[in-house]
């Protein structure tokens, strides 16, 4: 940063930067859902949503009105309490995992001059913050599905805790070897560690794969979507949901998927130096739309798995080569002092 | 598009391939093979390609799947039997109708209901002639039966109304006489569809 930037509007900022996030990434959300139906629409030569609004453009709205004005059951044997705060949990912590990660370049607010940090706070452990906080996101479905005194509610919150403890460990073991190469937990270390525009995708590979393939069962997203797979167990967690209370579950949902999005590209991708002549503001949203996109696209194309394989998966590929990548990725950095 | 290929209904005289399916591996060494093999073979991306490929192909090239249904229609089958419609003489513009009953007395659900009666020429003359669609079975007799080719079945095949009556009139059923040059000629039983070569499929026996 050039050495003429002025202190930051410390408590105003903050608050500004946090109901921002909140507003834009939740508006972002609701829109997620529109371009999800066009994508898998558009891949299965449908048209998708198209007669509200140009282009369909204002089904969120309708879909939001139709949210909001169903009635809000709650099933007479469920506890109560739980099953009302369960999809709080879901849809708060994934917008307070959005505050530690930064997602534009730091920039100054023109006529006024105010120096603006593109992050709402840039803690020292941001990424064990943000993964600590998705992972407590997981409590959402699991006690939505054991307040709910439903079997398939049960079935969807013990597929939850399968999940959570099949994919953590790899999301946790693939992206120490960044760290170890970056030094630093904090997302902004990550990003200039890249400013030099070598990729760090380039150094780990293996990582990126990883990483992205446990970001798939962190948002239930489809090749990992057991929690509520339709076909099997009705909708798991969110069977007896209805209105907004289902509506937050997918808010966070969403809000997880453009996390992830910003995790990868932060972290693997470059984050949001500038490329060539295209501004970094610019390269990550970019970034972040085809990380979006390219959810959407697995899950036109691939089916998804048992729970079962889901575990194969993690606990005897996955795990042991995120093992295998730190120790070599270690081996490498002693190699190199 | 010849028909040959189609003809050919000889089970085992094409040239079948046989898919090269692998056994399941027994030993764990066999087991780890394969998780490899498929772990490096790029068969998740060709899936990948495949559904890219089909939206490309839906977005640029105009091969969209969707009929827009109220706003397009598929050409129907010209032996489909909706609505019946009375046709007129192309020449003059007269129904065909030339009373004669047949319809009348062949229809098996007695929905038919016709009154005719001589004109200034002492030609018979329709004056009354509804077709009750609440017991109507649309069996096609009445169309059959037809020495004029008078009374056929059209396509209007969307009867929703509030009355029935909506449909049930001569003068309803009359191609209007300022569409007269737009009046299709019934194609006949067994005809085939308008589309019918766009629609032929290979049978699994031919390929």
């Amino acid at each position: 940063m050039d050495a003429t930037h002025l202190p930051e509007v410390t408590a105003a900022g903050v608050i500004i930067k946090a109901v921002l996030i909140l507003a834009v990434v939740s508006a972002i959300a609701g829109f997620g859902t529109y371009i999800e139906r066009k994508i898998l629409a558009f891949m299965q030569r449908r048209y998708g949503p198209q007669h509200v609004g140009p282009y369909g453009l204002l089904q969120l709205i309708a879909d939001g009105i139709k949210l909001f004005t169903k009635e809000d059951i709650i099933p007479q044997h469920a506890n109560k309490i739980i099953f009302a705060v369960a999809p709080v949990i879901t849809a708060a912590t994934a917008f307070i995992a959005l505050a530690a990660v930064p997602v534009f370049p730091d920039f100054t607010i023109p006529f006024i001059d105010v120096y603006v940090p593109s992050i709402a706070s840039d803690i020292n452990i941001g990424i064990l913050f943000v993964l600590g906080m998705m992972a407590a996101g997981l409590y959402g479905p699991l006690l939505a599905g054991m307040a709910q005194a439903n079997k398939w509610g049960i079935i969807g919150s013990a597929r939850t805790a399968i999940q959570f403890l099949s994919y953590e460990v790899v999301t946790g073991l693939s992206i120490l070897a960044p760290i170890m190469m970056v030094g630093s937990l904090s997302f902004v270390d990550f990003n200039d560690y890249q400013a030099d525009g070598t990729w760090l995708v380039v150094y780990q590979p293996v990582a990126f794969i990883l990483f992205l393939i446990a970001g798939f069962a962190e948002t239930n997203r489809t090749p990992f979507d057991l929690l509520e797979h339709e076909a099997e167990v009705i909708s798991g967690y969110v069977t007896e949901y209805s209105g907004m209370r289902w509506g937050l579950f997918f808010i966070g949902e969403y809000a997880n998927m453009i996390t992830i999005g910003v995790i990868a590209s932060v972290v693997f991708l470059g984050g949001y130096n500038d490329f060539w002549i295209i501004p970094g503001w610019l390269m990550i949203i970019g970034k972040i739309a085809f990380s979006f996109f390219f959810m959407l696209w697995v899950r036109a194309a691939w089916p998804h798995v048992r729970p079962d394989q889901l575990m194969w998966l993690c606990w005897k590929v996955l795990m042991p080569l995120a093992v295998i990548n730190v120790v070599i990725t270690g081996i490498v950095i002693m190699l190199a002092q | 598009m010849g028909l040959e290929q189609f003809k050919n209904r000889n089970v085992g005289t094409q040239n079948y391939k046989t898919l090269d399916l692998d056994h399941t591996p027994v030993t764990g060494m066999g087991q780890f093979k394969q998780v490899v093999s498929r772990t490096f073979k790029p068969e998740l991306f060709v899936g990948l390609w495949v559904t890219f490929r089909e939206m490309i192909n839906a977005l640029f090239r105009g091969k969209m799947h969707t009929t827009q249904y109220p706003f397009e229609k598929l050409p129907i089958s010209p032996r489909y039997r909706a609505i019946h419609e009375m046709l007129r003489l192309l020449e003059s513009g007269h129904y065909r109708c030339i009373g004669c009953g047949l319809c009348e007395k062949i229809c098996i659900s007695n929905c038919i209901t016709m009154d005719t009666r001589y004109d200034e020429n002492q030609r018979k003359e329709v004056s009354e002639y509804t077709i009750n669609f609440g017991r109507c079975i649309f069996c096609g007799y009445c169309a059959e039966v037809c020495p004029e080719l008078a009374i056929v079945h059209g396509p209007r095949y969307e009867t929703a109304s509030e009355q029935r009556a909506s449909f049930s009139l001569f003068e309803d059923m009359l191609t209007p006489i300022d569409k007269l040059n737009l009046q299709q000629e019934y194609q006949g039983f067994g005809a085939v569809s308008p589309n019918a070569d766009e629609n032929i499929k290979k049978t699994p026996l031919a390929y």
